[in-house]
């Protein structure tokens, strides 16, 4: 009968001479026990990966030195995550202690105030010890999971405190604390987590992060650890990552309609909006949800989970039944928050300090903020890393990633300076010849086989829709003429979004985000060459987008030409324009 | 016997428990993911009475037959015709009250259900102190969707009699208790599974309780190994009497109307504590009471119903001071009253 309790016991007790074997303590004592290799040599393994993941554990402090958390170190150059709540109200800069003892500066590179991650930059080093990231869709209840970080801010030296536990439930749905803060598809521990924990790593048994861990359950026994702890799952922040380096409150997203389920575990779509892109690609009220992001769908909460690991704006495949058959879309997601509520978390930016003051170069600027608030520190030395601007938690960033952006179209070559005239002959896909005038006040498009003609008006809005089906061609391909002559002046707002799936499926693209009126454009950058794959206009808010793909482009002087682009629209098959040649030449505009 | 010295050592020894914890770690792989996955078969999530102050309005259960018998702790939860069960697949039913009792305070209820997995109680182990085990319950709600509770790990620290509390009554069971290192009686846990690292049952998780005398919370479980009989009777629907049975309290309106005001009828579970009726030259009138007062503090305790006020004064014995605060529009009032004989 006590077979069961005598295994575990003999192998604890091999167990605490083996620590104590490694602990340098009682080597006469395991001379004389037999210690079953696979305890050896597990206990050496688990040495092993504490070893090498304690040095990018990072404990994080606000300027003022008042509370802190925790973080993780994921590349060589200082990117760190943490939660949001650990860096909030603490300003654009933070001090960081690493294991070595030392003391570093770190900036503030993004934050996801809905998914409580933040992305700040430890300074001083490019050759930081940094942690792997593994792939949180495997983790299993039953897992040991081990948590590293700062607890009650025990470490002064920095050495961080490591927890054991097991992994308690997974794909966990934690309801919005507040408004912000909702916590889905997490994973929930027994690990020891407590205050101070909070943004700093949870590992797996190999030693790789598969989660920040940011919020714990409490009760009668106070704000301390009560064996449910809950950590953001690292698949999640994979999404975000680039979208947290680009200095703005990212959101996260909603589908633009409501479901419901019913007692056989069917998703029904209740309500959608008609404005929505889910809408365009033809989902209605009354069909049955299947599957969403890849995953099966059968409550209501289901969806909320998968739609929470998304950034807004990502495009999604969706399964959904209507009359007993099938249809699979893409449809990009919506913001789950207005602009407003996300600009309460971007903080006022900074106000230049009153020129009529005596400037004290060797001091920190403390620069005057509104009333209530702590002064903002910013480090002399580092004070190039950051620019206040309304809407962003730090614009520098965002410049950044812009200027690379616009760098990588720079290497198409030269299209000239504005009023240009670009003329494309070729054929539709399907034989139809076509030729293609883009100037500055007007665009053609001609297919003289059928005798058919499509203009675009700059002076007349209702041409604005103008192309094969009304929609939006011309304009897209318009703005994209603008946008290579002029650059940046092209429009009145751009900034740099993050990445995401081309299309849902494709390859990994930067997104830059550009307003021209109330044109709305996602340009797409591809993250390898850095080249220009194609863009997403949005005519209006009520229509659904017009986007072209350019797969390939054709190196030439003074320009690359594209082989071939095509036109695509939610909903409808994509039209394919083979491109034979491409001029540029100067036009002048008609006299009015 | 080799485990029962080591039980006095590890007993003596914290920093022992402690590595051992850390060393168990080797045996949950492979099998082990099939054994959570079917001890979690046989936890079912359950939701009925509470949502008041600190009585959750959620619990678990274990499955103990193949007819969907489930084995629960007698709380507050089932103080309600309507008490649902969600199996580990997402899938609601609702749930039967067959019979409660027992020294322990157990229930038993049934779900309309062909051949669930369950536990098998012809199967229930026995362990000592230093032995691995995995708690399952479904704990804070957390696992509020289709999904299976939590699962965490710990070890025996002690198995033997626990003089605690609950509330301010003590708590009538007086036999062993399994008290185990991990935080495991969370609100929503009473009536979860506690296992060995294998999956064998060996006893139910308890309610919240405090020991009597350092007045901390304890983790602990009911080890069923001596209850196989009385779990038969309540399966069978059995009436099982006993001295010592543990009853949820059920709290009776109070007549108040000695010390001279009534409250409005409590008709639904949170009706707010207003003052009804108050007799002119009463005690109530003359500590300035008035009707249509909100009370929401008695005693310096938050009031939030009818029943919480009526819950606070049968713990007041004739002779009490009863200090109420109401609101009257915007303001707070106090006021004192001795508490007469009542019934």
């Amino acid at each position: 009968m006590h077979d069961y309790s005598n295994r575990y016991l003999t192998v604890a007790v091999a167990a605490i001479f083996s620590a104590l074997l490694f602990t340098g303590g009682a080597n006469r004592l395991a001379a004389q026990i037999e210690l079953p290799p696979e305890v050896i040599a597990a206990e050496q393994q688990r040495i092993e990966v504490i070893d090498r993941i304690s040095p990018t554990v990072v404990a994080i402090f606000p300027p003022d030195g008042q509370g802190g958390g925790s973080g993780v170190l994921i590349s060589p150059d200082g990117l760190t995550l943490t939660n949001f709540h650990v860096v909030d109200g603490a300003g654009p800069f933070l001090k960081c202690g690493l294991n070595d003892g030392k003391i570093y500066d770190a900036v503030l590179m993004g934050i996801d105030p809905t998914g409580d991650v933040a992305m700040i930059q430890l300074l001083g080093r490019d050759d930081f010890p940094f942690a792997r990231l593994g792939n949180s869709d495997t983790v299993k209840v039953g897992d040991w999971a081990l948590a590293m970080g700062n607890p009650f801010l025990l470490a002064e030296d920095f050495q961080p405190t490591l927890t054991f536990g097991m992994v308690s439930g997974v794909q966990r749905y934690q309801y919005p604390a507040g408004t912000f803060l909702e916590y889905t598809d997490c994973i929930q521990v027994d690990t020891s987590i407590n205050p101070g924990n909070s943004g700093g790593p949870l590992f797996n048994e190999q030693g790789e992060v598969v989660g920040i861990n940011g919020r714990i359950s409490v009760e009668k026994r106070g704000r301390v650890n009560a064996g449910a702890g809950y950590a953001i799952s690292i698949n999640q922040i994979k999404n975000f990552r680039d979208h947290l380096q680009s200095g703005r409150v990212v959101d996260h997203a909603t589908l633009g309609a409501t479901v419901r389920s019913d007692e056989f575990s069917t998703v029904i779509v209740d309500t959608i909006l008609e404005t929505s892109s889910a809408y365009f690609c033809g989902l209605r009220r009354g069909d049955e949800i299947i599957s969403f992001g890849g995953r099966p769908i059968g409550s209501v909460n289901q969806l909320k989970n998968v739609l929470g690991i998304y950034p807004k704006g990502w495009k999604i495949p969706l399964v959904y039944r209507r009359d007993g058959e099938r249809f699979e879309i893409f449809p990009r997601l919506e913001a789950l928050h207005s602009t407003g509520e996300l600009l309460e978390f971007a903080g006022e930016p900074p106000m230049p300090a009153n020129p009529e003051e005596e400037p004290k170069e060797e001091m920190p600027i403390p620069l005057p903020l509104p009333h209530g608030k702590k002064p903002i520190v910013i480090p002399e030395e580092h004070k190039h890393l950051y620019t206040g601007r309304l809407g962003f938690v730090n614009y520098h960033f965002n410049q950044t990633r812009q200027d690379k952006l616009l760098n990588g179209l720079k290497s198409l070559g030269d299209f000239g300076g504005p009023d240009r005239k670009w003329t494309f002959t070729g054929q539709i896909a399907g034989g139809a010849e076509f030729k293609l005038v883009l100037a500055e006040f007007a665009c053609l498009l001609e297919l003289p086989r059928e005798q058919r003609a499509f203009l675009m008006d700059l002076g007349r809005p209702e041409t604005f829709v103008a192309g094969l089906n009304s929609e939006g061609m011309l304009m897209a391909l318009y703005e994209w003429q603008q946008f290579m002559t002029k650059g940046k002046d092209a429009f009145t707002e751009m900034y740099y979004v993050g990445s995401e799936p081309l299309d849902g499926v494709g390859q990994r693209v930067d997104v830059l985000f550009t307003l021209d009126s109330e044109r709305e454009i996602r340009w797409y950058f591809d993250q390898g060459a850095g080249q220009l794959v194609g863009w997403d206009l949005r005519l209006r808010p009520d229509m659904p987008e017009c986007g072209i793909r350019i797969p390939t482009w054709k190196p030439d002087q003074p320009h690359s030409t594209p082989v071939q682009f095509s036109v695509v629209v939610d909903g409808k098959p994509a039209t394919v324009f083979e491109v034979n040649s491409m001029e540029t030449g100067d036009v002048t505009k008609p006299a009015p | 016997m080799f485990w029962k010295h080591t039980q006095f050592d590890l007993r003596r020894t914290p920093l022992w428990c402690a590595l051992l914890l850390l060393f168990v770690a080797a045996p949950v792989r492979g099998d082990q993911q099939e054994t959570l996955t079917q001890v979690l078969s046989k936890t079912v999530k359950l939701y009925g009475a509470g949502g008041l102050a600190n009585l959750a309005s959620y619990g678990t259960g274990i499955l103990i037959s193949p007819d969907g018998h489930i084995l629960t702790v007698w709380n507050h939860l089932l103080d309600t015709d309507s008490v649902v069960a969600v199996l580990d697949n997402g899938r609601r039913l609702p749930a039967t009250f067959i019979a409660g009792a027992g020294e322990a305070g157990l229930a038993v209820l049934k779900i309309e259900v062909r051949n669930a997995p369950h536990f098998d109680l012809n199967q229930l182990a026995q362990r000592g102190p230093g032995t691995p085990v995995l708690g399952f319950s479904n704990m804070f709600n957390v696992a509020a969707g289709d999904e299976p509770v939590s699962v965490i790990h710990g070890v025996i620290a002690m198995v033997g009699p626990l003089p605690a509390r609950r509330g301010r009554f003590d708590m009538t069971y007086k036999g062993d208790v399994i008290v185990v290192d991990a935080v495991m009686n969370n609100p929503g846990a009473a009536g979860g599974a506690l296992t060995t690292a294998s999956g064998e049952l060996l006893g139910i998780i308890g309610k919240e309780i405090r020991d009597s005398r350092s007045n901390l919370w304890i983790n602990y479980a009911i080890p069923l190994y001596d209850f196989r009989e009385t779990i038969g009777q309540l399966v069978r629907g059995e009436v099982v009497t006993g001295d010592r049975v543990e009853l949820p309290p059920v709290i009776r309106p109070v007549d108040t109307m000695p010390m001279g005001f009534r409250l409005v009828p409590d008709v639904v579970a949170r009706t707010p504590a207003y003052i009804d009726v108050v007799q002119p030259g009463s005690p109530a009138a003359e500590s300035g009471l008035l009707q249509d007062d909100l009370i929401v503090l008695a005693n310096d305790d938050l009031v939030q119903s009818c029943r919480e006020f009526y819950e606070r004064l049968h713990q007041l014995q004739k002779g009490d001071v009863l200090r109420v605060t109401v609101r009257r529009g915007r303001e707070l009032i106090n006021a004192e009253l001795i508490v007469p004989e009542l019934n």
